[in-house]
């Protein structure tokens, strides 16, 4: 699994360059170099449709982050308040690590989980549902419930979207109509 | 254990970024990052040691597969964090509008 | 046609998405149609398919892919999609329960089996590609008051 390490502090050390970075198209550049170690560790761990799905994904995401900071100005950020602020909050973060440690001691151990639910799907989800992918067999048939809500999720968030992207705001008092009109 | 410890190392990272950046891009690529640390939690808590993908071939009968349960749920979630991260591009565009920066100090007035 | 050789990008990358973009879209459909064989499924058959609409807008500019698929059709297509599933959803009760799996099962491994699973990948690879491409539309065509002054 020495693989799997490797990956993994690449990703911290992506990510720790894509926090501290003062030009905007170059940590948007170092999250796309995270996701992108991340799809492959998907597939290390024998996820073949999760890795498929965070890889198109990422790309969408990072072409509507840069379409967001291209155009403007300012693409330089300014870095924040000093050091008082950052004592709090690195005290903060190393309180929750050390809580969550003690947490992490009840877990099974890694490479043996438990698999009470799953053995009955995975035993016998072709029969049941006649479908050899059995991760769509229970995206779809077992758990259907929660692809419904996903896709009203989505729904809400395009039609937030188009909301906030409207042309046509409230009117101010003594300004004329907005001409031609972009309706969605 | 050690493999869960990174996981959170990351999702600590994120966090950090959404607390202490003034810049709201910073702040959405911190959600985008913790996004990806929780995924990554979940795959890791159903792997089997030398297990196979939960697909089954039709000539060979396959013994043992990782957790497929995980997998559906995060399946989901990628989607649903786009979704997130598309909104938050969308209100930090119409700040930038109104208040021509992206500095989160200085939107503090509610203009009319 | 001198307006529309000046959007967009340069030559070379309108000639390499003219070759790529119609197999990055059957490579789509193909991902989703086989999501019940092969790793893959609705939602990331749903991307990629959007994924070409909006490779075919950054190469040549936004009126050439709205010609391709207009902002009222991809409205359209995003409530046909909800709307199919539902449906296929609401079929279950013809038979029992909220969401069963009514259609024949069929022999395994075979294209058309798993009952309603195809049916619904296919619905949800609708709502999922049309509601990112409209996301990304409205995205880039958002005009600010304060440019349309000028």
């Amino acid at each position: 699994m020495i693989e799997l390490y490797i990956l993994l502090i690449f990703m911290i050390v992506g990510a720790i360059i894509a926090v501290e970075m003062k030009d905007l198209l170059s940590s948007i550049v170092a999250v796309g170099a995270v996701g992108l170690a991340l799809s492959i560790v998907f597939l290390i761990l024998k996820a073949p449709d999760v890795a498929i799905t965070q890889l198109v994904v990422e790309l969408l995401a990072l072409i509507i982050l840069i379409r967001a900071t291209l155009k403007r100005d300012l693409p330089f950020s300014t870095s924040g308040r000093w050091f008082l602020n950052t004592f709090i909050t690195v005290i903060f973060i190393a309180v929750f690590l050390l809580i969550a440690l003690v947490c992490l001691k009840d877990l099974p151990k890694f490479g043996y989980p438990i698999m009470r639910v799953s053995q009955e799907y995975l035993k016998d989800g072709l029969l049941k549902t006649g479908a050899p992918n059995i991760v769509a067999g229970i995206i779809l048939d077992y758990r259907a419930y929660d692809t419904l809500g996903e896709a009203t999720i989505l729904f809400t968030a395009v039609m937030g979207v188009l909301a906030i992207a409207r042309r046509v705001g409230r009117k101010r008092e003594g300004q004329e109509d907005i001409e031609d009109k972009e309706e969605f | 254990m050690i493999v869960y410890v990174l996981c959170l190392v990351l999702f600590c990272v994120g966090l950090y970024c959404i607390l202490r950046k003034r810049n709201i891009i910073k702040i959405i690529i911190g959600t985008i990052i913790t996004e990806y640390a929780v995924n990554l939690f979940f795959i890791l808590i159903g792997y089997r040691m030398k297990g196979r993908a939960p697909i089954l071939s039709p000539d060979t009968a396959i013994e043992n597969m990782v957790d497929a349960l995980p997998q559906a749920l995060v399946l989901t979630a990628i989607v649903i964090g786009l979704a997130t991260t598309a909104l938050l591009v969308a209100l930090a565009m119409r700040i930038y509008e109104k208040y021509g920066t992206f500095d989160i100090t200085k939107i503090r007035e509610l203009r009319r | 046609m001198s307006r529309e050789s000046e959007q967009g990008m340069s030559v070379i990358v309108k000639t390499v998405t003219r070759l790529t973009v119609g197999l990055i879209l059957l490579y789509g459909i193909y991902i989703l149609s086989h999501g019940h064989l092969s790793p893959g499924g609705g939602f990331a058959g749903g991307v990629i398919i959007a994924l070409s609409f909006v490779h075919l807008m950054l190469a040549y500019g936004k009126e050439v892919a709205l010609r391709k698929l207009p902002r009222g059709a991809a409205s359209f297509f995003e409530s046909m999609g909800a709307l199919m599933f539902l449906a296929i959803s609401l079929l279950g009760f013809t038979a029992g329960t909220f969401f069963l799996n009514v259609l024949g099962k069929g022999e395994p491994f075979r294209l058309f089996s798993a009952g309603i699973i195809p049916l619904c990948n296919i619905a949800i690879s609708l709502k999922v590609g049309a509601g990112l491409f409209a996301i990304f539309v409205a995205l880039v065509l958002l005009k600010f008051e304060s440019e349309t002054k000028k």
